[in-house]
């Protein structure tokens, strides 16, 4: 059977791994490359570099570090974080990685997905969308979670976020998800804002609604605190794959002990 | 020396780096007389079959690759280096493959996500040769929206919507769906028996 896939994610910032919730007081985690061979010890299905360096000779860091990772490294590796250009997705793929991944260059510039889909092949084109309810929709305290009805104008349930969450688009979440796909995206890589960093769990609602209107399989990112996190978002939320990096950095469970609970759950599971 | 038939769009990267990984000397190589003379050839093919096959012809390595798989040189494909093997694709209907294996490449039909992406199981079939070492129900990585029929040179089947041919072994012909570059120990392992047969 089909596997779902537990992908961890580094984020990597001047060539080393660091910890922090949303960018902020982040730490050093250790090295890209070791990291990555522990995680590929314990039966990680792919793996997900971010970068987080806003410079560029953090960019050429960047390059070094893909080098040093996908050396050794035997199961697919997508890379992300400040995709602009084509140039930069060339650069990348050329250092190693599988697939690469675009979030706001793709909503900028719609076309840049058609091209890099035509050009290297769909399944190296991995498109991440950051969605969240409309700010609107949420009331009460931080982190409480919202109706599930919808606003009653029939207006998105789920808006795009773009800069790493720091500016609200007008696009409808599911809408995106949609053209993404028919402009040649291989996987849509999801992260709800609305429980990234939480660690109160997925938001399975937002990820069901969009595994259910693509064809391309959806990978769930933001909230997992606990394993029965991953569970539901794969039993509720229909994801094809579930990403994670606070939980596993923290050390609070590791990939195979993750992976045999879900085995134990029922869910179809590499081990 | 092994020989990875580049033809411009193939991820020969990925496998050049395994092939190197464990030990055995590999060039990527274009022109067709490199590939008469090398020991082993193996086709990391990716996109589009009808591409793919235009793109050999047009370097000449179509013709090379028909002559060396002829007089029995070992070869491998990976993901559409299999289904070139078989009469032709669905994906490209007037392109003939290689005709090597009986039956045509169809696209997956009836099944909500395509292509078929992740990690599946292998059900391998007794007496392979390019599965020594490799248990059965080992999963391996996919990235298809393709599939080639099982025949009686299928050496391992996989389970999507339908049992396909996730592997075929035929004398010194063998051909993977799957990418053992990108399936851990069990992708080096099946390179590995490749590379020392």
């Amino acid at each position: 059977m089909l596997a779902k896939r537990i992908i961890p994610c580094l984020d990597c910032k001047d060539g080393r791994v660091v910890k922090g919730i949303r960018f902020v007081n982040l730490r050093d985690a250790g090295d890209p490359a070791e990291l990555a061979e522990m995680y590929n010890r314990e039966s990680a299905d792919e793996l997900v570099m971010l970068d987080i360096s806003a410079s560029r000779e953090g960019r050429d860091t960047l390059m070094e570090t893909v080098n040093r990772v996908a050396r050794q490294l035997f199961i697919p590796l997508t890379v992300g974080g400040g995709v602009r250009t084509i140039e930069d997705a060339v650069r990348l793929l050329k250092a190693g990685s599988d697939k690469v991944s675009l979030n706001t260059a793709a909503v900028l510039h719609p076309e840049l997905v058609r091209e890099l889909a035509d050009r290297f092949g769909s399944q190296a084109i991995v498109v991440a969308i950051d969605a969240r309810r409309p700010k609107t929709q949420t009331g009460g305290a931080e982190g409480q979670r919202p109706s599930a009805a919808g606003p009653p104008d029939g207006s998105p349930r789920w808006k795009v976020v773009i800069y790493a969450g720091t500016q609200e688009t007008e696009l409808d979440a599911v809408e995106w998800a949609r053209q993404v796909e028919s402009l040649g995206a291989g996987e849509i890589l999801l992260t709800s804002m609305d429980t990234d960093g939480t660690q109160a769990g997925f938001d399975c609602e937002l990820t069901a609604t969009i595994a259910r209107a693509v064809h391309i399989p959806v990978i769930a990112s933001g909230g997992a605190g606990g394993l029965e996190h991953f569970a539901e978002v794969f039993l509720r939320g229909a994801a094809d794959a579930a990403l994670a990096a606070s939980i596993f950095h923290y050390g609070q469970h590791t990939i195979r002990s993750l992976k045999e609970y879900l085995r134990g759950q029922g869910i179809p599971m590499r081990l | 020396m092994i020989a990875l038939l580049d033809y411009g769009a193939g991820n020969v990267g990925s496998v050049l780096k395994a092939v190197r990984y464990l030990g055995y000397p590999a060039e990527a190589v274009s022109d067709p007389q490199q590939l008469l003379e090398a020991e082993k050839i193996i086709l990391p093919g990716q996109g589009h079959f009808g591409n793919m096959l235009q793109a050999l012809a047009a370097k000449g390595s179509l013709e090379a690759l028909r002559q060396t798989v002829a007089v029995g040189r070992p070869y491998l494909g990976i993901c559409l280096g299999l289904q070139a093997l078989y009469e032709g694709s669905d994906e490209a209907p007037a392109t003939p493959g290689l005709g090597v294996i009986p039956g045509r490449v169809r696209r997956f039909e009836g099944i909500f996500k395509v292509p078929h992406i992740g990690w599946n199981q292998l059900a391998i079939r007794p007496d392979t040769r390019m599965f020594r070492g490799v248990a059965s129900d080992s999963f391996v990585y996919y990235c298809h929206s393709y599939y080639a029929p099982v025949t009686d040179v299928t050496a391992a089947t996989t389970e999507y919507g339908c049992a396909f041919a996730a592997a075929v072994e035929s004398g010194p012909i063998r051909g993977v769906q799957f990418h053992p570059e990108k399936s851990g120990e069990v992708g080096l392992q099946v390179l590995k028996n490749f590379l020392e047969s």
